[in-house]
């Protein structure tokens, strides 16, 4: 269970403090899917930071199982927006690698990639190298690596985010069954409402700035979602419910 | 591929084309105007002085500068290379030591050739310190850069994968800084050439840069040239050694990829 107490951060900035987020409680359930939903600078990403002790918050703190984070947590993977990917290693080094900084055995780490690579259907690029692939592609890799050593906790700070509509859809679809096959909590940043209601199990709202917990709506619709899902009327009414909230924010208007 | 080679051989013949017209017009140029000998030599002059010299002076002196740049390129980048990581790491050392660094960038080094002469003698230290002195800067610069240019958002995927320094800075970031160190050695290596003959020009009795020297000394126009041919090929296949080991170390890299093209 990934718990956040009260967390806060304030920055010192050249034009003086901001804060960035103030009092959000959370908390996580483990194998839970939950998506952080927000307008643009609201502090999202800062939290991703904050849950795996690479950025220590100004208040509160967090905790996973019980225990109090205060350095670096290692059993987590990161996909961002832009891929990341090392680009003197070809594919299969690019996902190995995240088992070979963790000291496991070179052949074992590469069976491991082959078995994601095989599962986002990339087996045959293997020795290709990041820039002769697609941005889909890429991404595709970048989630294979942060899946590498079975993270208790993956996070995903708007992966989709640089992909175009087609792709987004098939990735997302392949993002549900990655997730699936095994038992990650995952925390997915991203201000798109669709993309939230569509993967999550729980959404949250994040207010503007500071950033906060305004709303939580847990997201009971059928698994595994296809594409014709987001024709259904529980899909709709999630839809309208987020639009409304983001209205009354002011983030949309009419 | 096939069809980029083609090209790269057509565009090598005339290369070549190009080359021979404008030596033949050169050559043309001296018998129809009559230039004087001690001027402008013609081109068979030239290969005749190269031929005539090669094994009595010009092999020996070429040598000798070629050690000259290699010892003192070595030195740049042994202490170059270093300098730029712990910059990279602790901006106190880079705050204090970098402006130092600068400033001696900034003096003419050239105009100090002579003193350097005076106090590391007439050999080869004095030369090697010179090209070292014209060189580490571009270097250094270009490699700080490097190692600095990291995405921070892959500084923290990396933190969560390892606590080791040593794995990270090896795997990650030291990869990620070669494109912008063989810039630096790019650069690097055209000033170590100049630094070398400019040191043989102030004071010595040996290299290509001394030769040269004598040979104007002498009137004998067409053994200056020699040298100065030699030297021009020096400097050519230095700079094509490194671009070569480029292509060879880092060939993921844009910068080599739209080169190869």
């Amino acid at each position: 269970m990934l718990i956040l107490n009260n967390v806060g951060m304030t920055y010192h900035s050249g034009s003086g403090p901001v804060e960035a987020l103030r009092d959000v409680n959370l908390e996580i359930n483990d194998g839970e899917f939950v998506s952080l939903l927000g307008p643009s600078g609201c502090g999202k990403s800062t939290l991703l930071f904050i849950v795996t002790g690479l950025t220590v918050p100004t208040a509160g703190y967090v905790t996973i199982d019980d225990k109090k984070i205060t350095e670096p947590f290692h059993e987590a993977g990161f996909v961002f927006q832009d891929h990341l990917l090392l680009e003197w290693r070809n594919v299969l080094q690019n996902v190995s690698i995240q088992g070979e900084l963790r000291g496991m055995d070179k052949q074992v780490a590469h069976e491991r990639s082959m078995e994601l690579l095989h599962m986002v259907g990339l087996e045959d690029f293997k020795d290709k190298y990041p820039h002769e692939l697609s941005g889909g592609m890429q991404q595709r890799i970048s989630i294979c690596r942060a899946l590498h050593h079975d993270p208790k906790l993956l996070l995903m700070d708007e992966p989709f985010g640089a992909l175009d509509a087609f792709t987004r859809d098939q990735m997302r679809v392949d993002l549900e069954r990655l997730w699936a096959k095994r038992n990650s909590t995952v925390l997915f940043v991203t201000h798109d409402i669709s993309e939230a209601i569509l993967l999550s199990d729980r959404v949250v709202v994040i207010s503007r700035r500071p950033g906060t917990v305004l709303e939580q709506i847990k997201i009971d619709l059928p698994r595994p979602r296809n594409f014709s899902v987001s024709e259904s009327a529980e899909f709709l009414s999630y839809k309208h419910r987020l639009t409304k909230t983001f209205m009354e924010m002011g983030v949309l208007y009419e | 591929m096939i069809k980029r080679m083609k090209k790269r051989w057509l565009n090598l013949f005339w290369g070549l084309i190009t080359f021979a017209v404008l030596i033949g017009l050169w050559q043309l140029a001296c018998e129809v105007f009559d230039v004087p000998m001690y001027l402008v030599p013609p081109p068979v002059k030239i290969w005749e002085a190269l031929l005539k010299y090669w094994s009595v002076t010009v092999r020996a002196n070429l040598l000798y500068t070629l050690s000259s740049i290699g010892i003192g390129y070595a030195l740049t980048i042994v202490i170059s290379i270093p300098l730029a990581i712990l910059f990279a790491t602790s901006q106190w050392l880079e705050k204090t030591v970098y402006p130092i660094l600068v400033a001696i960038q900034l003096v003419p080094k050239v105009a100090l050739a002579p003193l350097f002469i005076v106090w590391f003698g007439f050999g080869l230290t004095s030369k090697v310190i010179l090209v070292f002195l014209l060189s580490f800067f571009a270097l250094l610069v270009d490699a700080t850069t490097g190692f600095k240019s990291l995405n921070p958002r892959l500084v923290f995927v990396a933190k969560t994968m390892t606590n080791s320094p040593w794995e990270f800075f090896w795997k990650i970031r030291f990869p990620a800084a070669l494109p912008h160190i063989f810039t630096g050695f790019k650069i690097s290596i055209s000033s170590a050439t100049t630094g070398a003959i400019i040191a043989e020009f102030v004071g010595s009795n040996q290299g290509l840069g001394y030769l040269m020297l004598r040979a104007n000394g002498e009137l004998n126009t067409p053994y200056l040239f020699a040298a100065l041919l030699v030297l021009s090929v020096v400097g050519i296949a230095l700079y094509k050694l490194v671009e070569y080991a480029e292509a060879l170390v880092i060939p993921w890299h844009s910068s080599v990829r739209t080169r190869l093209q």
